[in-house]
């Protein structure tokens, strides 16, 4: 997707480390057969020099007191065997003097002294690099005894024309193994590289506002793992746009006719001559602010709850705390003083995995409902009822109309009839939170009053 | 004053080795070639060769094989400047000089073509396919008796007529490098090798220097029977009353070598040389001058069996080596009873 002055590719990278091994890997490989190459090359000849070196021993034989050499052409014909290398040979009696051979003078190295076994040095004839053998025929007759040492040696030109041959007899089977590995290299990236470079043109090719969850099928493991990843990320970015959006309408919906009462109330303050009708218009004025300043709390409270759905860490909360925490903070006494609440809970820890605040929320809404539209006595309680856990609030009361509660948890959940402070509102943040938390909402008449309940699903035991 | 000149003399020595000189063609560039070969035998290729180039002109030098050997073994020594080529019949010599880095090396497409057995190691080369022969006058033996092969000459020498007591002739292996070339090869080809000096012995056989006087002495009648006589130069002279046996058990069949010497002062030239004498119109030319066998020679005459080339290869070091030569002396000498210095 970056074109310019970018990162070197996924492929580019994989070709890479692939030249690179076939590189190291074939000079270590040409390096070693060539060595290789060299000692086969350097034990041949120096077998055949052996050879030559003991069939020209053998073939010494003492003649009136002197060693004396017929020497044997099966030697030369095997040294013949490397065609272009130049030969050299001594035969040299105890004390050093030449029996027989090419040149007078010694070649640098054949002064050694004799030994058992054969020598190999490297020496150099006529400049030119070459390989020695010595082996040394002791006699022991009456008129001769000593040691007679026969050198024999060779330039080096066959060894190193054999050594390059075995080389490239082995290097050439490599090097086409070599070019048929980068060639299979190349299809198998392809092939593994191409669903990447499918996502990653869809997604260049994508709308930037489109939040709809990316296609995983046919993908390698991996890259699902990846793409699951982001598609969960666009989804709650997606759900969050999406409140926001709704948080926005709603606000401006649920103002609208509040603010312009309060307009039209304080016009008419404004034009009244009548001070006593002025003061009443000025406490209807009054009762309406503070009506918005709930609405725009409870507004606030359902974006932060639908928000932290989404965000907020789960964490094992005992529902009991919720209920109690309702009860202690006496919010309630401010909404209906003189209301008496009531806390029913058992001695069990009721636990779900839910996001305290939201919980919280959720509560107070139902326990401000009842106090404004049902009966007293108003009731808060939690219990668990199998595998589910449930926080309720009963009133003595009827219960909403059943074209309300039907209605239930819609954002717009405010009758015309109703008056600003809102329970369609409450009711919906409960009903957001329950869908976010993995609950529901359940209400219905009880013990001649009316109950309703945020129901979750039991934490765990595991989950202390 | 005389010490002088003699010491003079005697410096100068190594030049007068030389047997025989020839200058041709007018070319700038002048090419030393020493040979063994006799000049009128290669006169025509030469003579061709710088006809076809005319800015090179060659100054052919004829020496005998020893000599020429001690003079180039000296030049590589770096005791004189050495000649520009050295063309010699006595293949062990040159052989020798090779395996001491003597020579340089040349390739060339003419070179690429020759046998293995004609070429060693890209400084040596076999220009002609010579067969070494028994000759015989015409006049004195008859047909039926006419030895065909190594071991009729035997039979010969085993009863011998008196008639030809003194009348076979031979080289002379101390003074002709060639001569000692074949008694080797055929000390190392056949067991009849002892034999053939038993019986040389017992004719009395003569041991002489030169192919020219061989050849004359069988012509005239001094000599009735000549063995291992280079063939090319019986067919050089063409002399009706000599006649030519190639022998049938085996004929050892010889290629005069080439080489460029190390240090050469014209090298090129002497590439040049040779690749003209190894092209089809030189080996033509040789061919006529009988320095190159002629197929039919060799097919009629010669089973495949029956060729032996000596090959340029390092075994013929072993010709030059003293314990051997030494061996070879020992028993030659025993059969022609010459004295020898030591």
């Amino acid at each position: 997707m970056t074109r310019r002055g970018a990162p070197p590719s996924l492929a580019a990278r994989v070709v890479g480390a692939v030249l690179t091994i076939l590189l190291v890997g074939g000079v270590l490989v040409s390096a070693s057969t060539w060595l290789n190459g060299r000692q086969a090359a350097r034990q041949a000849y120096d077998r055949v020099l052996l050879g030559a070196a003991q069939d020209i021993a053998e073939s010494i034989r003492v003649l009136d007191g002197a060693p004396f050499v017929d020497l044997p052409v099966s030697a030369f014909e095997l040294l013949a065997q490397a065609p272009d290398d130049r030969i050299y040979y001594a035969v040299r009696g105890p004390r050093g003097g030449l029996v027989t051979g090419l040149y007078d003078a010694p070649v640098d190295g054949d002064d050694r002294p004799p030994g058992v076994d054969p020598v190999y040095f490297d020496g150099a004839l006529q400049g030119e690099a070459a390989r020695f053998v010595q082996v040394t025929r002791r006699f022991a007759e009456r008129s001769f005894s000593g040691a007679v040492t026969v050198t024999v040696g060779q330039t080096t030109h066959a060894r190193q024309a054999m050594a390059l041959d075995l080389m490239l007899d082995a290097l050439v089977p490599m090097i086409a193994a070599g070019v048929a590995l980068m060639v299979m290299s190349y299809f198998v990236l392809r092939s593994a590289v191409a669903p990447l470079l499918a996502l990653s043109d869809g997604l260049a090719r994508r709308d930037p506002y489109d939040l709809t969850p990316m296609q995983t099928e046919g993908l390698p493991r991996e890259l699902q793992v990846m793409i699951d990843a982001m598609n969960r990320f666009m989804g709650r970015l997606d759900r969050q746009v999406e409140a926001m959006r709704n948080l926005i309408s709603d606000t401006a919906h649920q103002l609208r006719t509040p603010v312009a009462a309060i307009r039209v109330q304080a016009e008419s303050i404004q034009e009244s001559d009548d001070t006593t009708a002025s003061a009443k218009a000025m406490e209807r004025l009054l009762a309406r602010t503070r009506s918005l300043g709930r609405l725009l709390d409870q507004l606030l409270s359902r974006a932060l709850v639908i928000h932290r759905t989404d965000s907020a860490p789960r964490v094992a909360l005992d529902l009991r705390e919720v209920a109690l925490d309702m009860i202690d903070r006496r919010d309630h006494e401010l909404l209906a003083p003189g209301v008496e609440v009531t806390l029913e809970i058992g001695e069990e820890p009721v636990r779900v995995m839910a996001d305290d605040f939201s919980v919280g929320q959720a509560t107070k809404n139902l326990l401000f409902n009842a106090l404004k539209h049902g009966a007293p006595p108003v009731a808060i309680g939690t219990e668990v009822r199998g595998s589910e856990a449930a926080i309720w609030v009963q009133d003595a009361g009827p219960g909403p109309d059943p074209a309300v509660s039907a209605r239930l948890g819609q954002r717009f959940e405010r009758s015309t009839a109703s008056q600003e402070d809102s329970a369609g509102l409450g009711l919906s943040i409960v009903a957001a939170v329950a869908t976010a938390l993995g609950g529901r909402v359940e209400m219905g008449p009880r013990d001649g009053g009316f109950r309703i309940a945020l129901v979750l699903p039991l934490a765990p035991e595991t989950t202390k | 004053m005389i010490r002088l000149m003699m010491a003079l003399l005697l410096l100068a020595l190594p030049a007068w080795a030389q047997e025989d000189t020839a200058r041709f063609g007018t070319g700038a560039t002048v090419l030393t070639l020493r040979s063994t070969t006799d000049i009128a035998i290669v006169r025509p290729a030469i003579e061709r060769f710088v006809a076809t180039n005319p800015d090179l002109s060659v100054a052919y030098e004829q020496w005998g094989s020893n000599d020429l050997f001690a003079d180039s073994r000296a030049a590589c020594d770096g005791e004189h400047a050495p000649a520009d080529a050295v063309l010699s019949s006595a293949v062990q010599h040159m052989v020798w000089l090779v395996n001491a880095a003597c020579a340089q090396p040349y390739q060339s497409p003419a070179t690429d073509s020759l046998p293995d057995t004609r070429r060693w190691r890209n400084e040596l080369w076999g220009l002609t396919e010579e067969p070494a022969v028994i000759i015989y006058n015409r006049r004195i033996i008859a047909d039926a008796d006419v030895p065909r092969s190594r071991f009729a000459l035997l039979d010969l020498m085993r009863a011998p007529p008196d008639a030809l007591v003194g009348r076979i002739a031979t080289y002379d292996i101390g003074a002709s490098g060639l001569g000692y070339l074949f008694a080797h090869a055929d000390s190392l080809e056949a067991t009849t090798f002892g034999a053939m000096l038993e019986g040389f012995a017992r004719v009395d056989a003569v041991a002489t220097c030169c192919s020219a006087e061989i050849i004359e002495g069988v012509a005239s009648g001094r000599y009735h029977i000549a063995y291992n006589v280079l063939g090319s130069y019986v067919a050089g002279d063409m002399d009706r009353d000599v006649g030519v046996i190639l022998p049938e058990d085996y004929t050892l069949i010889l290629s005069r070598s080439y080489m460029i010497p190390r240090g050469a002062a014209h090298p090129q030239a002497a590439a040049r040389l040779l690749d003209f004498l190894l092209s089809a119109q030189a080996q033509e030319i040789l061919a006529e001058a009988g320095l190159v066998m002629t197929r039919d020679l060799v097919e009629t005459a010669l089973g495949a069996s029956g060729r032996r080339v000596i090959a340029l290869s390092p075994a013929l070091l072993v010709a030059l080596d003293r314990n051997r030569r030494a061996q070879l002396f020992a028993l030659w000498d025993n059969a022609f009873r010459t004295e020898r210095g030591p």
